[in-house]
């Protein structure tokens, strides 16, 4: 056993240096000289700062955590206090649970203030898995239209034409769903004026 | 309907045309008399004869050494995780904690009692975690075909060489496939950089951060080798670990590939293709009818079936994905399943509690079906009262206890371990104080879960529970060290006892095993092992929820 304790320890230290070392090591190579793009989270700039990744969701709401009309909103968010990148995580509700129907009716209330609508999606009343989803429904999106032309005085058509340009179909058209991505809209948006 | 079809359709297709070119291969690396070069120089380096094949007996203490050796390098890693390079300034681990962990990810199970972002650095995920992660796999694999080779020897005393077997399945499978398929991953928007967090103000003007990591690299391996364990707390929802609806499908398909293929190496390496292709089936229809299933139960989930679920996966990518790591004893996740709905969170539970055989982890999965087919041939013989026999090798006292020793092994861990946390009156009060998360019989599930995890070395989580507590990091880690150490010993025992009988000729008595009825009958054996052991528990966690 001891000799065979000896072995283990040694293949094990080889191993680490080749798994643990070489093979992290030689991906991030091939990534930062061949994707590097992709390997660093496509950030996204504005006037040269970054501003996010386009493909970690963030909150449009002021410090107190209410939305500012101004954006479309992402989804509710478990992570952290919302939106916290630093803390992925769903709510991990059960489907039963008080705290969650309460949630979904406190949520459903706040969008039909804000919004002046009562048909609302799925996505927009639930928290997603991992807290940073950057995408909603493209429902959702269309539903906040009227609000954020009003509240950046531009024509609602013109914001609607931007926000169909921004409609992602499933990927080969047929995985996945259709969606949108908020910091990217948001991003164009800005430029509308 | 039409999108859920289409989607297996492609995965269907896909593992159909992989299964005999990788089921091929893996015979010939497992087979293969040559060494390569650099296989000869890691020989003499840790000082082995790689012509010198074990007895049994040598085989497992060589999987126990190499094992205990393991636990012991990642305890000590995050017990000194502050002084680690990229360790992003965080503190070593608590005692518990790294217990558990370390047990976690050595038997390829990868329950995550802490929350990644905020608890391991680059160093002790990579260094520590991720090479379990390779090596736990390559353990499972070397294990099961141990057994194979069990049943293709005649009058033998030895299995095969276990350090030829590790060495061979983790540089000649694990390491090339993860590479490919981590480029892969990072083409799809998986990061790959030691950048730490970055901090950044958001669009409207709020502090923000972006983190970093070598995700990529760890990813491919976590799912190619069913592990699950996730670089972040999100685990595979977490965008930077799976951004698109197809690295999603891809994920799948890599926790899929080699314990689908294994059944192949199996059918090649006892000189009867037919023999796989049985093993494979009965795998395939389990997996279908589950995902099926959990498919119809959250579908029918109404309006608060997207909570826990990401826009971009769906609701049928969230369960196909789903179904996949519970199913292979992944335990990775796309979507939240302590959100699932009552019979659709059950369905999760359904596929661990079948004892991960359809098509189970790497591994893992064949040993553990090859036992049920066992005690499918031992029933039948006791129908028509014969000898029962399997590939030629009599089923007598000895080979019938030591599989339903391998078969009682976790229902065991998993019972007796969920009613000590309510029977014990002060772990009771921690546990549904502390750890329990949902009220109700919700609350109960996560915790049958739990266990149901860690004796099945799956490491999925219903993850409302907290379960960095004493109780649960010294229960659980009991439960997947047992959960994976005793099965492989009755698994090797059995091995050593195939390889040293002679074969005996079938006759037109013989119970062929290659036939559909075979398969129906193991699927029968399979369910009915299951529901048996099961139903009590589950009548009172996800049938009562769901019945509510």
């Amino acid at each position: 056993m001891f000799r065979q304790t000896l072995v283990a320890l040694r293949a094990l230290v080889i191993l680490t240096v080749v798994l643990g070392i070489g093979y992290p090591l030689a991906v991030t190579a091939i990534g930062q000289v061949a994707l590097p793009d992709q390997a660093n989270g496509q950030l996204l700039r504005v006037d040269g700062q970054v501003v996010g990744s386009a493909i970690i969701g963030q909150s449009f709401t002021d410090a107190d955590g209410t939305p500012l009309p101004e954006w479309f909103q992402s989804r509710p968010s478990a992570a952290g206090s919302g939106y916290d990148a630093g803390a992925s995580s769903g709510s991990n509700y059960g489907p039963h649970n008080a705290d969650l129907l309460a949630a979904i009716a406190d949520r459903r209330a706040a969008i039909e203030a804000l919004d002046g609508t009562s048909d609302i999606p799925a996505d927009a009343l639930t928290a997603s898995a991992s807290g940073l989803d950057p995408h909603i429904s493209p429902e959702y999106t269309r539903l906040q239209v009227p609000r954020v032309a009003q509240a950046r005085g531009l024509d609602e058509a013109v914001v609607s034409r931007l926000v169909e340009s921004f409609v992602q179909g499933r990927d080969l058209g047929y995985l996945g769903e259709p969606t949108v991505n908020v910091l990217e809209l948001n991003i164009a948006l800005a430029k509308l004026g | 309907m039409l999108l859920f079809l289409a989607q297996l359709a492609t995965l269907v297709v896909a593992l159909v045309l992989l299964y005999r070119p990788l089921g091929n291969y893996m015979a010939a690396v497992y087979t293969g008399t040559k060494d390569l070069k650099v296989e000869r120089g890691f020989y003499r380096l840790i000082g082995v004869n790689s012509a010198a094949e074990q007895s049994w007996p040598a085989y497992l203490r060589s999987v126990l050494a190499f094992s205990a050796v393991g636990i012991l390098v990642v305890y000590a890693l995050q017990r000194v995780q502050q002084v680690l390079p990229y360790s992003l300034g965080l503190p070593p681990t608590s005692e518990p904690l790294a217990f558990n962990t370390a047990i976690s990810f050595v038997t390829n199970t990868n329950w995550q009692s802490y929350s990644p972002d905020v608890t391991l650095g680059y160093t002790v995920q990579a260094v520590g975690l991720a090479v379990q992660n390779f090596v736990s796999a390559a353990v499972g694999i070397a294990v099961a075909v141990a057994l194979m080779r069990g049943l293709s020897y005649r009058l033998s005393g030895t299995i095969g060489n276990f350090w030829v077997d590790l060495t061979r399945g983790t540089l000649r499978i694990l390491l090339p496939f993860s590479v490919v398929a981590a480029v892969v991953l990072i083409a799809g928007g998986v990061i790959q950089n030691v950048n730490g967090f970055q901090e950044i103000t958001t669009l409207a003007g709020n502090p923000g951060v972006i983190p970093g990591g070598p995700v990529a690299s760890q990813e491919a391996i976590k799912l190619l080798g069913t592990n699950g364990g996730g670089f972040y707390n999100a685990n595979s929802a977490h965008p930077f670990e799976n951004p698109t609806p197809w690295t999603s499908l891809v994920e799948v398909f890599l926790m899929l590939a080699i314990p689908f293929a294994l059944p192949r190496t199996f059918g090649r390496i006892v000189g009867d293709n037919r023999q796989g292709t049985a093993i494979a089936a009965t795998m395939g229809v389990l997996y279908l009818v589950s995902v099926s299933l959990m498919t119809w139960a959250e579908l029918s989930g109404g309006g608060n079936a997207m909570e826990g679920k990401e826009v971009r996966f769906g609701i049928i990518g969230s369960t196909i994905f789903g179904t996949t790591s519970t199913i292979t004893s992944t335990g990775a996740v796309n979507s939240m399943h302590d959100s699932y709905t009552a019979l659709g969170g059950g369905m999760a539970l359904v596929n661990m509690m079948l004892g991960e055989v359809a098509p189970g982890g790497v591994g893992a999965g064949i040993y553990g079906i090859l036992i049920v087919a066992i005690l499918a041939v031992f029933i039948a013989g006791l129908m028509v009262g014969r000898t029962p026999e399997y590939l030629g090798k009599k089923i007598g006292a000895r080979e019938i206890k030591l599989a339903s020793l391998y078969i009682l092994t976790t229902p065991t861990l998993v019972l007796v371990g969920t009613a000590l946390s309510f029977a014990i009156p002060a772990v009771r009060e921690d546990v549904t104080g502390t750890s329990i998360w949902n009220p109700g019989l919700h609350g109960f599930s996560e915790v049958l879960y739990a266990f149901t995890s860690a004796a099945n070395n799956n490491g999925s989580a219903f993850a409302g529970i907290t379960a960095n507590t004493p109780w649960f990091n010294t229960a659980l880690g009991v439960a997947m060290l047992l959960g994976r150490f005793l099965p492989i010993v009755f698994v090797l025992a059995l091995a050593g006892s195939f390889a040293a009988q002679d074969k005996i000729p079938a006759t037109p008595g013989t119970l062929p095993t290659h036939r559909p009825q075979f398969v129906g009958l193991l699927l029968g054996v399979i369910v009915i092992v299951s529901a048996l052991t099961y139903f009590p528990v589950l009548a009172l966690g996800p049938l009562a929820e769901g019945l509510q």
